[in-house]
């Protein structure tokens, strides 16, 4: 709404002078970065009946700050990443705090305190072991990928002990990753019809998630080992009665290794992560995910001057198939014991790297669903690009995790100015 | 830090030296002694491994056929370590949209070398994979192997002789590489005989055709050690070439070995990286 506009550039101002005019800055010290951003997204898929009647899934006007300084020792540094958001489609402008944190360490440690982007592990849009929060509606919707990661309000730790580093995140107030709802994407519910209501954690001290990484170098080989305490961030679970669904996050715990190097010209990936689901640990609750282990292995290289190819095998294995299918409530389609996935993904650069053809494909063998997202970008100059893509999901069944999506396939555009 | 006209005083003076030397005492100079691969080892020494390290700021005009520009502005720190291994970092600081991005190679002899990429946006660090001798480094002309070097054992070198270039006298070696997956059939390099700096390279595809050519535009003694400050890459099929420019460099600065790490993609050193 256009009276919201005031506030926005009102906080704009506030975050700028808060940073240029502080005492003891230099406001010539403050490195101002940024760009604007057009971005829309058509919906391309014939919507069915109570699906959202908008052909827009985004018109998107944004122009983000990027605001940062480092103390002339190198002692201290603050970033805060802001976007002014102007969404065309409801006519809304708002703001999005996307990271604003400082640093601060020495030789052996360093602290970074405040909503930060994190991400580890070693897969191309494979996550094992990063439960930091997620917004799929941004990927599904055709926003730059840099959205798809949300800031965490954080405590960052870490420790360089030589060869091997410690990395201890906490976080206090649990995010949920974000997906589709049906307001603008659409997804899957086994319970249609009935609106979403939301239960987050409460705001408990013991309810700070906790996320661990322990990484070194290893005979040629990037190695990290992963522990996770928190929760089920997506899928939710869901708790339905007589007026609504209500989505809430049970209790997870996850472990996991990862590895990563050069192997035969190429680059090879390896990441399992064993799913602990603290709260349905014999598997039958219906309403909570399954305990899992998850693996990925994948491969990439560079052919030629301008063209990489890669791909990966995924799968999610359910630790408890037989007591969860005991206790599948009627009418909910059942899941096999394994989600299979397989992805490639093709980069074809030209004139010097000034464009860009990639094609990304995900398929599940065994759900018999996929992703694709065909993509050509141009750089106009070095401070403009655009690209031109299109998502397209779908499957045999309408519950599998993209065939759910079916009713979103897009086709976006992205205009960016950096400065 | 010296300039063009005191090393070419240098290089006079050692000519000078030189022809009393021959004058005085009828031996051969040292130099004539080299194998071709002795004088690409010493040259690939003072081109990527002068000093315990290095520190620079790089300046990158990509220049296309219509003269279009595109720019690329990046510090570099390399350290090397015992063996002939060594260690790259690279900070972007232009255009906007690498702004922050992070580079680091690990460079081996006889094996392949460790490459990781920092993406700012997503926050990510991952592996590079990358062809040494076709893939582009940023854009430009330069490959991957350009800037961190080749093995010396990987190419069979022969000396073709000695001829002028520039202002001095240079090596002229052939390198011809043994693998079949190299991007050129040839190349041939005229290495400066004092500081044994390439001056030029010409790298000739495999049906013959002249590919790409080097230059050293401006060769100026930072901190003891002949540098080619000014370089280019030349393509001549495409008719496009990357100028770089080399400036606020330094030699021998005490950079930690530690500083090669993940910790540094994420978090550039700011003491570094002005």
């Amino acid at each position: 709404m256009a009276e919201r506009w005031p506030r926005v550039i009102a906080s704009a101002l506030v975050v700028f002078a808060a940073t240029a005019g502080a005492p003891g800055v230099d406001a010539q010290e403050v490195e101002i970065h940024g760009f604007v951003q057009v971005n829309y997204s058509l919906r391309v898929a014939d919507p069915a009946p109570g699906d959202p009647a908008d052909d827009f899934l985004l018109g998107d006007h944004r122009v983000q700050l990027d605001l940062g300084r480092t103390s002339g020792s190198g002692a201290v540094r603050f970033g805060t990443k802001v976007d002014l958001i102007h969404d065309a489609i409801t006519g809304e402008a708002d703001l999005d705090l996307r990271e604003a944190h400082v640093t601060f360490g020495g030789d052996r440690y360093d602290v970074t305190l405040g909503r930060q982007i994190l991400t580890w592990g070693v897969g191309d849009l494979v996550f094992v072991n990063d439960l930091f929060t997620k917004d799929w509606t941004a990927l599904i919707a055709g926003q730059p990928l840099q959205y798809l990661k949300v800031g965490s309000d954080a405590i960052n730790t870490n420790l360089y002990l030589g060869p091997v580093s410690v990395q201890v995140v906490a976080v206090p107030f649990f995010e949920p990753d974000v997906l589709p709802r049906g307001d603008r994407l659409v997804g899957y519910t086994p319970f249609p019809g009935l609106p979403v209501a939301e239960a987050r954690p409460d705001r408990r001290v013991g309810n700070t998630e906790v996320a661990t990484r322990v990484y070194g170098y290893l005979g040629g080989f990037d190695v990290a080992a992963y522990a996770y305490r928190g929760f089920w961030g997506s899928p939710p679970g869901m708790r339905p009665d007589a007026e609504r669904v209500t989505w809430f996050y049970p209790e997870l715990s996850v472990y996991g290794l990862s590895i990563q190097g050069a192997f035969a010209s190429g680059i090879l990936s390896g990441e399992v992560g064993f799913y602990d689901s603290q709260q349905d640990s014999g598997g039958r609750d219906p309403s909570i995910e399954n305990s899992q282990v998850r693996v990925l292995i994948g491969y990439q290289r560079a052919f030629g001057s301008d063209l990489t190819l890669g791909g990966q095998y995924s799968a999610e294995r359910m630790l408890d198939h037989s007591a969860y299918r005991a206790t599948l409530p009627a009418g909910v389609p059942e899941r096999d014991r394994t989600r299979h996935n397989l992805t490639a993904r093709v980069t074809r650069t030209f004139n010097y790297q000034t464009s860009q053809v990639s094609l990304f494909v995900w398929v599940s063998p065994n759900d018999k669903d996929f992703y694709l997202n065909p993509e050509f970008r141009h750089s106009v100059t070095d401070e403009a690009w655009v690209a031109v893509g299109v998502n397209l999901f779908g499957g045999s069944e309408p519950h599998t995790f993209f065939g759910q999506f079916d009713r979103n396939d897009n086709l976006y555009a992205t205009i960016r100015y950096s400065f | 830090m010296l300039t063009t006209h005191t090393t070419r005083l240098a290089r006079g003076c050692g000519a000078l030296l030189g022809l009393l030397a021959v004058v005085a005492v009828p031996l051969p100079a040292p130099a004539q002694t080299l194998t071709a691969a002795q004088i690409i080892a010493r040259a690939q020494e003072a081109f990527l491994g002068a000093g315990d390290d290095m520190r620079a700021h790089l300046t990158m005009r990509l220049i296309n056929k219509g003269g279009k520009e595109r720019l690329r502005e990046m510090t570099m720190l390399r350290t090397d370590l015992e063996g002939g291994d060594q260690k790259y970092f690279i900070y972007f600081h232009r255009p906007g949209d690498v702004r922050d991005m992070t580079f680091m190679v690990w460079t081996y002899r006889g094996r392949d070398d460790d490459r990781w990429i920092f993406l700012p946006a997503v926050k990510m660090v991952r592996r590079l994979a990358a062809d040494d001798s076709r893939s582009s480094f940023v854009g430009s002309d330069f490959t991957y192997e350009d800037i961190s070097g080749r093995d010396v054992e990987a190419d069979t070198h022969t000396l073709r002789g000695e001829a002028p270039c520039d202002a001095a006298t240079c090596y002229v070696v052939e390198s011809v590489p043994l693998d079949g997956k190299t991007e050129y059939g040839r190349k041939v390099s005229w290495i400066d005989t004092v500081s044994f700096l390439p001056v030029k390279e010409e790298y000739y595809d495999r049906r013959g055709a002249l590919a790409r050519v080097y230059t050293a535009d401006e060769i100026r003694e930072v901190d003891g050690y002949p540098t080619a400050v000014r370089r280019t890459m030349t393509d001549v099929k495409r008719g496009h070439r990357t100028e770089v420019v080399f400036d606020d460099v330094a030699y021998d600065t005490g950079l930690d070995e530690g500083l090669f790490a993940e910790r540094s993609l994420r978090r550039p050193p700011a003491d570094w990286i002005k």
